[in-house]
């Protein structure tokens, strides 16, 4: 139905894509894989001619019969949105804030001059029925702002298939949402491409995603296909080394030695945070939100623990109070028998670091690594052989002592992730707490950074308190696992127990959800 | 890199006049202090490049040495509002939800309450017509300007990761503000900066004109306007040549704002490519 031909594409002289060939079938599922970088999305875009200034397309992009490459920019223009659909990957931000859902929808059919205005109302409500949000809970006049990420994706969905285009492109639809919602929406996607009769070009870092969704499965790497072929036949017999690494990366698992201590190094009991919010009205009493409610946990020295929850469930909360950067309402935090307070002693704060997860944004663009490094110094007072010891964390987490003097925009996400590490490790401290710390890295940087994390516990005997939604990382890296859910802990156990016999339902609901890949015949 | 025509232009409109007020505090044609009424209302040449006024003064003079009174007063009125406004800003937005972001925003909100001419004039009429009272009647409406952009700016850098790391640091809210959220505006202020110094020269031309800036002899352009105002009909170029200084001089600054937002804006510079 839609074949994509010798795609070559280059943008401001630099090749983007190199001879990318694709084919696709009304009613099924090609799922695109690759890591970031790789050109996946440029292909997208390349049918839908959305190219930044610049680019130089050439080939042929054939739908039914007709090549879209051929078009000008008019007939472009009518044939997006009209034959080929797109969901994005941030739902947060694909809609527009300031005007209502049922006008957004309705929106591509007046463009297009498919509908009445009444009629397009009319089309839209039942396109959001079609998605799922029904007509008493949802209607036609709600903002997005009044929507979760999943019911957002939603409306993006039936955006995308109001003029039930023959082709329907998936851009990582689900990775900015928790598992359960991710579920969801994934099943709305395939029942879709099944009873509309779509194309559906799905496009992923996951493979374990793409192994539920696609029938067919293309992998890309530095912009060209590496490997093709039926989902279950090539998940089975990989040829390519690069699908291999893949397929390794995203199930690797570290070697741990364990080496936990019977003492308790970090100590939380009945901890309660509550916010408190905005008054409702003049004077009135100010409402509060209590985002932590009465948690206890305790970790061993030299223990992993996961704590594992979905959005807004309060992990991150949690998390800031453990760092003494937020006060309790209630309950107590004790790091190896000393309370942990916003104005704690210097020497307590560095014996606790943290690693963030966005390797972009935990940077100061304007300064240098050395002085990135240099600053869980501040209160201690900088250590005479200070440059010696940023040498010797740069090169622990396998970076070189040159580099304290570039900045971090000149390292990939990878690196910077090492360079977050390293600002971590360079207190010398005893628990890490690593706050999603890979889940924005590529699978196999991901795999390297689970590896390195694996060696510098065992080497500097250190605790880890790894805060993810990820299960598959949680289950690869922790001993025990917690699992948080609307500010209480409702399972807890060895991370392999809760994993093979959740006893919550909320636990079982959540390792259903994840997605899981088919196991490689080897 | 590709620099953006309009900061181009606008630099080199600005330039011209900056130098020609560089040039005047060491030399100018003529005393700007020397009247000689015999050649009073002289047309240009015949010793003077752009004629004399009514008092029989060398114009090329007075433009330089006002573009130095404008300029001067300008500067030191943005100053001020950067000086002033800038760590309010930074504090409000360090106590986002606070009593002090309240009290520093609704008192910004005070002083943009009045129009800023008014109070000027209320300004220099109490405490009497001079440079130096206009320079901070103009100053104080600056404040409220670079509190407000530099608290905006402030908000989203926040709650980025590298502010959290530093906090895990055990750095205070001032010493974040200071050393990882300023140079990340920096660049905001800077084309603030520049459109607030254009609306500085106009203002200063503005109470020059209706004669509460600059006194007497301290030559200014708002106060050539005003009066060249009884000769127009008969020397239309007594108004036109300082009245095209003051319209040059922000059409060059309001260039270089625009063209300073292009190049410091990442968003934008990545558009242009």
């Amino acid at each position: 139905m839609i074949t994509l031909d010798q795609i070559n594409l280059s943008i401001g002289g630099k090749p983007i894509l190199r001879d990318v060939s694709l084919r696709l079938q009304a009613g099924k599922t090609l799922g695109i894989v690759g890591e970031s970088g790789s050109g996946k999305s440029m292909t997208a875009l390349s049918i839908m001619r959305l190219l930044p200034q610049g680019a130089e397309l050439s080939g042929k992009v054939t739908l039914e019969e007709r090549e879209l490459t051929a078009l000008g920019e008019r007939q472009m223009c009518a044939v997006r949105g009209a034959e080929v659909g797109m969901i994005f990957q941030e739902p947060m931000t694909a809609l527009n804030p300031v005007q209502s859902i049922g006008d957004q929808v309705a929106e591509t059919l007046l463009i297009h001059g498919a509908a009445s205005r009444s009629e397009a109302a009319r089309i839209a409500r039942e396109r959001l029925a079609r998605v799922g949000l029904t007509s008493d809970r949802f209607p036609l006049d709600r903002y997005p702002h009044e929507l979760s990420g999943g019911q957002r994706q939603r409306v993006c969905i039936a955006l995308a298939i109001a003029l039930r285009p023959k082709l329907l492109i998936a851009d990582e639809p689900t990775t900015a949402l928790d598992v359960t919602t991710q579920a969801q929406i994934l099943g709305l996607i395939r029942e879709l491409v099944r009873e509309e009769g779509m194309g559906c070009l799905f496009i992923t870092h996951d493979l374990a995603v793409v192994a539920e969704m696609a029938d067919d499965v293309a992998v890309m790497k530095a912009g060209q296909v590496v490997e093709r072929g039926a989902t279950d036949a090539l998940l089975h017999d990989m040829q390519h080394p690069y699908t291999k690494a893949l397929f390794e990366a995203s199930r690797h698992c570290p070697v741990r030695i364990p080496q936990m201590d019977e003492a308790h190094l970090l100590e939380v009991s009945g901890a309660v945070r509550d916010y408190t919010l905005r008054r409702q009205r003049l004077f009135g009493p100010r409402p509060s939100f209590r985002a932590v409610d009465g948690v206890d946990l305790r970790i061993r020295r030299g223990e992993s623990l996961g704590l594992v929850g979905e959005s807004g469930c309060g992990k991150s909360t949690l998390t800031r109070a453990i760092l003494g950067l937020e006060p309790l309402q209630g309950g107590e935090i004790r790091l190896d028998g000393q309370t942990v307070t916003p104005d704690m002693p210097a020497d307590l704060r560095r014996r606790m670091q943290v690693v963030f997860q966005d390797p972009y944004g935990s940077f100061n663009p304007r300064h240098k690594v050395s002085r990135l490094l240099s600053e869980p110094f501040h209160l201690l007072g900088r250590p005479a052989d200070l440059d010696a010891r940023i040498g010797e964390v740069l090169e622990q987490v396998g970076l070189s002592s040159a580099d304290a003097d570039r900045f971090p925009h000149e390292f990939s996400g990878g690196q910077r992730q090492r360079i977050a590490i390293a600002r971590a490790l360079i207190t010398r401290p005893e628990l890490i707490v690593l706050d999603e710390a890979v889940s924005a890295l590529d699978v196999s940087i991901r795999a390297q950074i689970l590896d390195l994390l694996a060696e510098l516990q065992h080497r500097h005997g250190l605790t880890y308190l790894f805060i993810s939604h990820d299960l598959t990382v949680v289950r690869a890296i922790t001993d025990r696992v917690l699992v948080m859910k609307a500010g209480r802990i409702v399972e807890q156990g060895e991370t392999e127990a809760v994993f093979n016999a959740p006893s919550h339902p909320y636990t079982r609901a959540l390792l259903e959800a994840a997605p899981v890949l088919p196991l490689a015949a080897e | 890199m590709k620099w953006p025509v309009q900061l181009v232009a606008g630099a080199i409109l600005f330039g011209v006049f900056l130098v020609a007020a560089i040039v005047s505090l060491g030399w100018t044609p003529h005393d700007v202090t020397d009247l000689n009424i015999a050649a009073k209302l002289s047309p240009s040449g015949d010793g003077y490049l752009l004629g004399t006024d009514h008092l029989g003064r060398d114009m090329l003079s007075m433009l330089m040495a006002g573009a130095r009174t404008s300029i001067a007063v300008a500067l030191v009125a943005v100053g001020i509002g950067i000086v002033l406004g800038v760590p309010l800003g930074l504090s409000a937005a360090a106590n986002r939800g606070g009593l002090l972001d309240e009290i520093i925003m609704r008192g910004n909100d005070l002083v943009f309450a009045f129009p800023s001419l008014v109070i000027a004039i209320l300004i220099t009429a109490v405490f009497g017509p001079s440079a130096l009272n206009a320079i901070i009647a103009i100053g104080i409406f600056n404040i409220p300007v670079f509190a407000r952009v530099s608290r905006g700016a402030a908000l989203t850098i926040w709650p980025r990761e590298f502010i959290m790391a530093a906090r895990v640091a055990g750095k205070g809210r001032a010493l974040i503000s200071a050393e990882h959220i300023l140079p990340n505006i920096a660049n905001l202020l800077v084309v603030q900066g520049t459109i607030q110094f254009s609306m500085g020269i106009l203002a200063e031309a503005g109470l020059s004109y209706v004669g509460l800036g600059a006194q007497p002899p301290t030559p200014s352009w708002g106060r050539m306007l005003a009066d060249a105002q009884t000769f127009f009909y008969a020397y239309p170029r007594l108004a036109i040549l300082p009245g095209l200084c003051i319209v040059m001089t922000v059409l060059g600054l309001n260039l270089m704002g625009d063209g300073l937002r292009d190049l410091l804006d990442p968003r934008l510079r990545r558009a242009m490519k």
